[in-house]
């Protein structure tokens, strides 16, 4: 008798979704599936507002990365404008994307997915979480939420505001940094380095106990897609499209992300307000690509600082050209807020920062623009055309978490296969949690597309071949 | 005495206000010891409990789904705080409503745009059907309480709750209340 399983919703991620699990006549795991069950229409909406609206209006899809949202708006306007903005105002848009990166992962590792693996699998839901993590380890935890602050803090001297700061503009960005700002950054980048060392160590401890999760959770062959420069240093606002496959071969280089329409297509699901964008040469849907941290640093050959570097030589270890396991998006974050904070450090004392040459004025020039940047999650589009006026008649996005959507199926499909017993065995919450993980470690940011609530409570339905429920159960 | 039960419930939003909730930073970690969070996003529990003593609610109401939350959340909370622009006037997540139905926002996003299988994406069961209008909270329950802001900052939220923890009832003046 076939059944489904239905995980609703999924916790501890940025933003709701389910997950269905279909099991065969034999009980066997015969499929699963990711869905995102919200929508809230901004490629429409924003038909007919005047271009310079875009970087205050976008950064509305998303809470947890609206910086990266404000870059990508308004490198999209400075595309119309066909502008160069002036160097100092590159260098605080790269400062406010670093700080972003530090406190989005902070984040996704102490506030949402350590509960799993610091805590341990088998823990009871009710305190596997932050709050939990406060009580079992209170110098960590109180370690986690000042990294995050740290990051937050960053992009409040830049923009005034922590969250959606009406700060990047078109042509450039309103407010430089002062020296005020300057130095608290500085203050307390030595306790963020310590806070991220630690972090670091934690996890290779983990992952020396946790093989089994390094293979199943997410672990085949993809194409990884990023941003990376020229000379193939990881990048994280500029540069160009780069995808690699499983064995580490650069496949496709030195796209224009203006170009991105010629690399990537988008397929709708019937189940899912998420669409699957995967890469057009290759089609729908063989040509799935993951993005993100673990993308990142699987397309670029260097991170460009030495303690990351130092790093990313361990990490490499763990795959045959290109890393293939999603569990090591967690490594792969923390690597990234290793290289964010040196790259603060090195930035922080550039008297640019201060200048008060930050913006190029211009009308509009062109009547498409697309702007690229890389968020936490992977790499984002914006993609606008204007009228004469300025006035826009069409939006297009390609929002970072999207381009994971084939893979986090793949991976839910994975682990349980896995973990769920065959045949009619009991199927127990910590295994359906470890299902829930495997979605964790992509740190889907789903607010992009979503917030749903669905019908409360982890059900278990049974359902006939045809679909009609036989029986439902709870599992708590 | 027994901590306080609260909930945090995320609808149509960008999850902005809940991101401001985590910028209490260090003060979260005394408010733990004062309050037990019962549901919210950040915690693995599936369904809303009964007896909650505060719940705020982030985000409008744009689907089916929110209409069914919105209602349970209501019956087993006592005081209902409407938190953040998006559940207090509908805000971004409302900008869709002059323009048209729901079916041509998601036209837009679903057949216009996509390149394999354009289809508007309605499994039964799994996908909840949109709302031609997003409403704010309150249109749709009794609210008890409003904290505007696009989000409003830790400090504001701060503010609040100790009100409600101290004394049960909460009133914001002047600069607290503000939009944006
Ligand atoms: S009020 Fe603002 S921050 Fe809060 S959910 Fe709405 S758009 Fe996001």
């Amino acid at each position: 008798m076939a059944r489904r399983i239905l995980i609703d919703p999924v916790t501890r991620i940025e933003g709701h979704a389910k997950i269905t699990i279909h099991l065969d006549d034999e009980g066997n795991v015969a499929d699963a599936r990711f869905h995102v069950v919200e929508f809230r229409g901004f490629e429409k909406f924003c038909e007919g507002r005047p271009l310079g609206e875009m970087p205050g209006i976008t950064p509305r899809i998303c809470g947890i990365c609206p910086v990266s949202h404000l870059l990508a708006s308004a490198k999209a306007c400075d595309a119309i404008l066909a502008v160069n903005i002036p160097p100092a105002a590159e260098k605080l848009r790269r400062l406010m994307n670093l700080g972003q990166i530090v406190q989005s992962h902070a984040l996704s590792f102490f506030h949402l997915s350590a509960p799993d693996f610091l805590l341990g699998w088998e823990t009871t839901p009710a305190t596997r979480n932050v709050f939990g993590l406060v009580a079992a380890n209170p110098e960590l935890a109180r370690a986690g939420i000042r990294l995050r602050q740290f990051g937050q803090e960053l992009i409040e001297h830049l923009g005034g505001k922590k969250i959606h700061p009406a700060w990047a503009v078109p042509g450039g960005v309103r407010e430089p940094l002062t020296e005020a700002g300057r130095d608290a950054i500085k203050g307390r980048l030595p306790e963020a380095f310590t806070t991220a060392r630690l972090a670091l160590k934690l996890f290779r401890d983990v992952l020396s106990k946790h093989s089994r999760e390094i293979q199943v959770f997410g672990n085949f062959p993809t194409l990884f897609m990023g941003l990376a420069n020229t000379d193939g240093t990881w990048e994280h606002y500029d540069g160009f499209l780069r995808f690699v496959d499983a064995g580490g071969n650069v496949i496709a280089d030195g796209i224009e992300p203006a170009q991105y329409r010629e690399a990537i297509g988008e397929a709708a699901l019937p189940d899912s307000y998420l669409k699957a964008p995967y890469h057009k040469p290759l089609g729908y849907p063989d040509g799935i690509y993951r993005v993100g941290p673990l993308a990142r640093l699987n397309v670029c050959q260097r991170m460009g600082t030495p303690e990351a570097d130092a790093e990313l030589e361990r990490f490499r270890r763990f795959g045959r050209g290109a890393v293939t396991s999603s569990f090591l998006y967690h490594y792969a974050r923390l690597i990234e807020i290793v290289c964010s904070l040196e790259r603060i450090q090195e930035l922080i004392d550039d008297p640019d920062l201060l200048s008060e040459r930050l913006r190029a004025n211009a009308g509009v020039n062109k009547l498409v623009g697309v702007g690229a940047s890389e968020a936490p999650r992977g790499t984002l589009f914006h993609h606008y055309e204007v009228n004469e006026d300025g006035l826009i008649t069409k939006v297009n996005m390609i929002i970072a978490t999207g381009q994971n959507n084939l893979a986090m199926n793949r991976t839910v499909a994975q682990i349980a296969r896995h973990y769920l017993p065959s045949g009619n065995g009991k199927i127990t919450e910590p295994m359906l949690n470890r299902i829930e993980a495997g979605i964790r470690a992509f740190d889907p940011c789903l607010s992009c597309s979503t917030h749903a609530s669905g019908r409360m409570g982890l059900e278990v339905s049974v359902l006939a071949a045809n679909g009609t429920v036989l029986d439902a159960a709870s599992v708590d | 005495m027994d901590r306080l039960r609260v909930a945090t419930v995320w609808l149509g939003g960008c999850s902005g206000c809940h991101m401001s909730f985590l910028d209490l930073d260090e003060f979260l970690i005394d408010l733990a010891q004062k309050v037990e969070i019962v549901f919210s996003p950040v915690i693995d529990v599936k369904e809303y409990p009964e007896n909650v003593d505060l719940v705020l609610v982030e985000g409008a109401v744009c689907n089916e789904d929110h209409l069914e939350v919105a209602r349970r959340l209501r019956e087993r909370t006592n005081v209902v705080v409407s938190f953040g622009d998006c559940a207090v006037t509908g805000n971004v997540t409302a900008m869709r409503n002059p323009l048209c139905s729901a079916d041509c926002v998601l036209k837009r996003a679903y057949l216009e745009t996509a390149d394999v299988n354009p289809q508007i994406p309605r499994e039964p069961g799994i996908v909840p059907p949109l709302l031609d209008r997003v409403m704010p909270l309150h249109e749709v329950i009794p609210v008890d309480c409003y904290l505007p802001g696009c989000p409003p900052p830790a400090d504001r939220i701060k503010a609040l709750l100790m009100q409600l923890l101290t004394t049960g009832s909460a009133r914001l003046v002047g600069a607290q209340i503000k939009f944006g």
